[in-house]
């Protein structure tokens, strides 16, 4: 075992793996140091959720590496080192909250105490409810609480807040900062950019089976988080909207124009001021989708011409 | 051992609180235990008194629904994405399939425990030792339906269990002569003959004095044992390798 893979709590390496002719992961590699919340940003069909279960040892790579400090994911998993929460998963019916976490949690060597669980996850209201009958944003939180009953050192979740509205999306982050908060290493998928932004340290972008950028929340939030400006206005040279500061790109179509930016409140205040005659003007935010694809294509490319897409 | 007897007593009392499934297992037996066998209490069938006869009958039956609906849960389980979040904790296999065994077999054993009660209420009389080798033989001849539930539990789809579940133990209970004898001679007889929920209804013949199953019984039953259990662990592998 390399230095590397003692410092750290997930070293996935040379990972690559296809169901028929579908290459779901095309070589993924990457280090997660303990202690670090790490989100796993791209749209439908990146690989996230094949990385994940590599990652768990519920699904084999085909070629490459899979590391949780130092062990291979059955032993991590076996000595309670790691919590999982999977995807679309529902729970057992007829069993109480209390029950269903005490019965996941007599499964490992040395647990939390339930009562600390359902404190820790808010679940201490609907402890004696049936799991039949939780809500969504309720059968999420017992659903996490499974997953940190055994007092993990590691939390895996894959999209945990996907089918929740706006207000169970918060409470469940909340609980969840709560968590990190105990000095856990954190992996979470996720296809909003708002909650890698908000709840990451670091952010993992995939698309097409493969990392595509891998920084702190706030650069990749400037990379993808690009707005569009569109506006009608006539003659005028479009180097020199370019030059905008906030902008990173600029086209013309006949009198309109489109600018593609960074930091489109500073765009769009030097724009109005330099050229009251602009009018019609749209902000409207690049989708997650097209922002990978422009990070794949590399920024050259897509920065500048804007119209081969 | 002491963490798979807790695994197990939660499976348990998930499978006494799933009220549905107790009425029908253990109801339906029952009622046409009653209706049926109380219209003929005098008779005789199949070389014994007809009660004992039914009462076996319909003691098989519902046994091999309650055994064989443990492992079918498991199709649910798959479907709901449960097996998948148990693989990612210490749970073994065999502990899980354990759990569906046990919770299986405890409903099957209520099950008899009724219609041997309802028995007794139509005037059935055995010894003592009569009543535990009848018992003996049942479960025995449970072995087979209990694995082919967890077959069945990765074979198919949760949507697909119910009406597969009841086609293939009415399907078992039929040619065993549980719901009444097939003759003793031709053809059908000697096919019969080959599958175990004939030997599980033949449990009733203890009471005619002449024993347990002759070598054949004990055969067909081990047979049928092992090739579903062969059977099982590959569909089993199959389906985990998917997943």
């Amino acid at each position: 075992m390399s230095a590397e893979e003692q410092s750290s709590a997930v070293v996935l390496q040379g990972l690559v793996k296809s169901y028929g002719p579908v290459r779901a992961v095309t070589g993924v590699d990457l280090q997660i140091r303990h202690g670090e919340t790490v989100a796993l940003l791209g749209p439908n069909g990146a690989g996230k959720t094949t990385t994940i279960d590599m990652m768990l040892g519920l699904t084999k790579p085909d070629t490459g590496s899979v590391s949780l400090f130092g062990q291979l994911p059955r032993a991590a998993v076996a000595r309670g080192a790691v919590g999982g929460m999977l995807q679309n998963g529902t729970l057992l019916r007829d069993l109480t909250v209390r029950e269903l976490v005490a019965m996941v949690g007599g499964l490992y060597p040395d647990p939390l105490s339930v009562d600390d669980v359902l404190r820790i996850t808010d679940t201490v209201d609907i402890a004696d409810r049936r799991t039949q009958k939780l809500s969504g944003g309720q059968a999420q939180r017992v659903r996490f609480a499974m997953a940190l009953v055994s007092n993990p050192e590691l939390l895996i979740l894959d999209e945990p807040t996907a089918s929740l509205d706006v207000g169970s999306r918060r409470e469940f982050w909340g609980v969840m900062r709560r968590s990190a908060a105990l000095g856990k290493t954190v992996v979470f998928a996720t296809h909003y950019l708002e909650e890698a932004d908000l709840y990451a340290d670091r952010v993992v972008v995939m698309t097409r089976g493969r990392i595509v950028a891998d920084g702190p929340a706030t650069e990749i939030k400037a990379r993808v988080g690009r707005k569009n400006i569109r506006a009608t206005l006539a003659d005028v040279g479009i180097d020199s909207l370019r030059e905008l500061p906030g902008v990173v790109g600029a086209e013309r179509r006949g009198e309109s124009i489109l600018l593609r930016c960074v930091d489109s409140d500073q765009a769009l205040r030097l724009l109005l001021s330099r050229y009251p005659a602009a009018s019609d003007i749209e902000v409207t935010g690049v989708g997650l989708e097209e922002a990978f694809i422009e990070i794949t294509e590399g920024p050259d490319s897509s920065l500048t011409s804007g119209e081969d897409h | 051992m002491r963490r798979a007897i807790a695994f197990t007593g939660y499976e348990l009392l998930r499978s006494f609180r799933n009220t549905r499934f107790f009425i029908f297992t253990l109801v339906f037996p029952l009622i046409l235990f009653y209706t049926v066998a109380g219209s003929n209490r005098h008779a005789e069938l199949g070389g014994v008194k007809f009660p004992v006869y039914y009462m076996v009958g319909m003691a098989s039956w519902g046994a091999m629904t309650a055994v064989m609906s443990g492992g079918a849960r498991i199709s649910l389980e798959r479907s709901a994405g449960w097996t998948r979040q148990m693989r990612i904790t210490p749970l073994s296999t065999s502990v899980y399939f354990g759990s569906k065994v046990v919770a299986g077999y405890l409903m099957a054993i209520v099950s008899l425990i009724l219609l041997f009660g309802a028995g007794i209420s139509l005037g059935v009389r055995l010894s003592a030792a009569q009543w535990l080798e009848a018992t003996g033989l049942l479960l025995v001849g449970l072995i087979p339906f209990v694995i082919m539930g967890i077959l069945l539990g990765h074979l198919l789809s949760a949507d697909s269990m119910g009406p597969a579940l009841g086609g293939v133990v009415g399907v078992f209970a039929l040619l065993g002569g549980a719901w009444g004898p097939l003759g003793q001679t031709g053809t059908l007889h000697r096919i019969v003959v080959n599958i175990p929920s004939y030997w599980l209804v033949q449990a009733g013949h203890v009471a005619l004095g002449s024993g347990a199953w002759p070598l054949r019984g004990w055969v067909v039953i081990a047979v049928w044992t092992l090739v579903i259990l062969r059977l099982t662990v590959v569909i089993y592998r199959r389906d985990t390798a998917k997943i």
